[in-house]
């Protein structure tokens, strides 16, 4: 990595993010590479678990996804799973997106997401308050997590368990008084525990994109004219929405051919109605689908 | 005094012809073997002796050089054993010397003399027919194998009956070619239940010859889907068949009493297969697994579990339908035209895709199970289709259509895609928008127009639609197999 396109920003310069220094021990110095403006932009944090469901994962994507194209800036950690993910999204809806770092500015941590700070900083950044050659530790990323929270007017939890570091970023969002949303999941599983513990705190439920426009008081573009899709894709879409399922049930419940249904599923995974993780597909129920699935 | 007879050595899946000398000199008695025998080969003094003297005939007590020439060419096996010991018998003038350099003959002796086969007799017959003669003798095993060359076998069970024959005091029987089969067999396709993407993508993958990946949990009946893919490929034509006989001869893996291998092949080598064993190797280059699924199927069970030199070693069959090889005794090219199957699971414990079960993989074990597999044989599947575990329903369900009535349609669509169907402009406009906006490669875009080509030929239809390129769409790497790098 090219050390000379690091930034220094130092508190209470020009440039410093206003909304990181409400933190009570905002960093002295931010060293940014890529476009440090987009750190005083309107964003939204999306965390969540490292070892992330499929269903978490997708979640995390087209959420992200959303936030960006309605242009928020979609704040997370570069760690694997819902992080990723979320930065995907973002980077998938034209938007921009902030990573910050647990770890000096020229480690790109994990390294399998080298490639992924890579086209972040083309045009959002990757941040930290650690300079160059600060190795990760595990007591560093509690300390990363203030600035996500506090970059951030809002932080979505998709998928935690107990003691998930992205609890404390929500923590730390309480403590700013900022909005924070967790994404429910099945009770049975241990990687809700934490998002479920987080809604009984009192935490709001996220069910769709436009819970966070709505608190944040951002009017949601009309949906931008999703192509209308086939008899065949709306029958499809109508068995998604009552739960996810394989090709194979699909098949069988709407009585068309194999060959049908997998041509239906491509058209809806191309519209962004629709994917598939592991073999099972799930309708995108996030946001602009809502209004999409009117046109049935 | 000197004699003659011809015999075979195999070179890859070549039979180069060999003269056998036999050489009797005044002089204490003795026996040795010379022209580059390996040890099988000159082990064949003491089969050779003990199979004269069980046949009552007479071991020559003089100084006895044989001499396989050409010299320099490395002879293997105990095919020799035959020829050497008519030589033998004609140098001691125990059987006619013109007579017996009409013939060529194979085969391995017993120390009672018996006939054993080895081998390669298809090979040979037809190296001895190209050579100009026009019959072969070889144990009874070997004869239909040796009449497919269109050569005139003679079988002999003993080399008393062989030395009875150059005599001309026994007639052998006459052996006709063998016939064709009638194409079944093999497990059916009717014992699969639901499953029916899977079923849809076994299809296409027979019509177009498409390398097919089958992913998802244990137990969810991949490897039973796999196994029922020979039995819906269109037949072999018969030089296909004889290409393939050649190969399966060389190997000695002709099945008893069904020479002619006029069914698709299916080799499932186990994972621990080294390279040599799946492309072939060793000093004088054999065949591998590879080259044994020629025209056939190629099943790699648990794909990720196979050693990745020999998984990276396929890319060239995979691209050229062939695989060469070079060893400091020689250089082979081997056919290697098949459709490559492979089964995996999502992860290494197999929990995931499996709605009844809990991945426990750590993020970096899951990693390090897909980094055994790199992209660039990831892109020679076609189809990559995600087996789920079925329903108890669907299990219990009425027999689903059988082997054979796919097989027609397959054979009605690999007709028709020897013109393949040329892309429409939907179809065209659909699959643009797909490379926009899916991470899809140049080679992924090839592969799906290709799978799109077989899906309309399926149909019947004269041009790609769109609605063909959405499905070949949707037996792409899923985007997490896309993301693996």
């Amino acid at each position: 990595m090219d050390v000379s396109s690091v930034r220094t920003i130092a508190r209470r310069k020009p440039g410093y993010p206003r909304l990181l220094s409400e933190l009570h021990d905002p960093p002295a110095t931010l060293f940014v590479r890529g476009d440090a403006g987009s750190l005083s932009e309107p964003g939204v944090a999306v965390v969540g678990a490292r070892s992330c469901s499929a269903y978490g994962a997708q979640v995390a994507r087209s959420l992200a996804r959303e936030l960006a194209s309605v242009g928020l800036v979609v704040v997370s950690g570069l760690a694997r799973g819902i992080d990723g993910e979320a930065h995907r999204g973002a980077l998938e809806g034209g938007g921009r997106t902030v990573a910050v770092l647990g770890c000096g500015i020229d480690r790109d941590y994990p390294r399998s997401h080298a490639e992924l700070a890579r086209r972040i900083v083309t045009s959002g950044a990757v941040v930290s308050e650690y300079a160059s050659g600060v190795e990760p530790a595990p007591w560093r990323f509690p300390a990363r997590n203030r600035i996500i929270a506090g970059l951030s007017l809002a932080t979505v939890v998709v998928e935690a368990r107990e003691r998930s570091g992205a609890l404390i970023t929500a923590d730390f969002a309480l403590e700013l008084g900022r909005e924070v949303f967790a994404v429910p999941g099945e009770i049975t599983s241990g990687l809700s525990a934490g998002t479920n513990d987080l809604l009984r705190q009192g935490a709001a439920p996220l069910t769709a994109v436009r819970d966070v426009l709505d608190a944040l008081g951002i009017e949601p573009e009309p949906a931008a004219g999703v192509s209308s899709v086939s008899d065949a894709a709306v029958a499809v879409l109508s068995i998604l929405d009552d739960g996810a399922c394989g090709a194979d049930e699909l098949t069988r419940a709407t009585g068309l051919s194999s060959a049908e249904v997998a041509a239906a599923l491509v058209e809806l995974e191309l519209g962004g109605l629709a994917a598939q993780a592991d073999g099972v597909y799930r309708s995108f129920s996030l946001g602009r689908s809502r209004g999409a699935r009117r046109l049935a | 005094m000197l004699a003659r007879a011809t015999t075979h050595a195999l070179v890859g899946l070549e039979a180069r012809p060999v003269e056998v000398e036999a050489h009797l000199q005044r002089g204490v008695p003795a026996f040795s073997i010379v022209g580059l025998p390996d040890k099988a080969c000159q082990e064949a003094k003491e089969r050779v002796r003990s199979g004269i003297t069980s046949a009552e005939l007479e071991w020559p007590l003089r100084r006895l050089t044989v001499n396989l020439a050409p010299a320099g060419l490395r002879k293997e096996g105990s095919g020799f054993d035959l020829p050497i010991a008519l030589a033998v018998l004609a140098a001691s003038r125990q059987i006619p010397a013109e007579r017996l350099a009409q013939h060529a003959a194979l085969g391995e002796l017993a120390l009672d003399g018996r006939v054993r086969p080895v081998p390669g007799a298809l090979v040979a017959a037809e190296a001895a027919r190209r050579a100009g003669l026009d019959r072969l003798i070889c144990p009874p095993e070997s004869a239909p194998e040796a009449a497919l060359a269109g050569i005139e076998p003679i079988p002999v069970e003993h080399l008393a009956q062989a030395g009875a024959y150059l005599r001309g005091a026994f007639e052998p029987r006459a052996v006709v070619p063998p016939e064709r089969g009638n194409g079944a067999g093999g497990p059916d396709l009717a014992d699969v239940r639901g499953q029916e993407r899977a079923r849809r993508a076994l299809e296409l993958a027979a019509a177009g010859r498409h390398n097919l990946l089958l992913a998802g949990p244990p137990g969810t009946g991949k490897t039973m889907l796999a196994r029922r893919l020979p039995g819906i490929l269109p037949e072999l034509t018969i030089e296909q068949a004889l290409e393939v006989t050649r190969i399966h001869s060389v190997a000695g893996l002709l099945p008893v009493g069904r020479p002619l291998v006029d069914r698709p092949p299916f080799r499932a080598p186990h994972h621990t297969a080294s390279t040599a064993a799946i492309v072939g190797g060793g000093a004088g280059p054999r065949p591998g697994e590879a080259t044994l699924a020629h025209r056939g199927v190629l099943f790699l069970d648990e794909l990720a579990e196979f050693y990745r030199p020999a998984l990276e070693a396929l890319r060239q069959p995979l691209e050229d339908g062939s695989i060469a090889i070079a060893r400091v005794q020689g250089h082979a090219v081997f056919p290697a035209r098949f459709v490559l199957v492979g089964t995996m699971n999502l992860c290494p414990c197999g929990g995931r895709g499996d709605p009844a079960a809990e991945c426990s993989c750590s993020p970096q074990r899951l990693a390090a199970y897909r980094d055994k597999l790199s992209r660039a044989l990831l892109d020679r599947f076609d189809l990559v289709v995600q087996v789920p575990r079925a329903r108890a329903s669907e299990l219990g369900g009425s027999p689903s259509e059988a082997s054979a009535a796919v097989r027609e349609r397959v054979e009605r669509a690999a007709g028709r895609l020897h013109d393949p169907p040329s892309l429409s402009k939907p179809g065209a406009e659909l699959l643009a928008r797909a490379v926009d906006s899916l991470p899809l490669s140049g080679r992924g875009r090839a592969r799906v127009a290709r799978v799109a080509a077989t899906i309309a030929a399926l149909a019947d239809q004269g041009s790609v639609g769109a609605e063909h390129v959405a499905e070949a769409l949707s037996y792409r790497s899923p985007t997490e197999l896309g993301s693996w790098t």
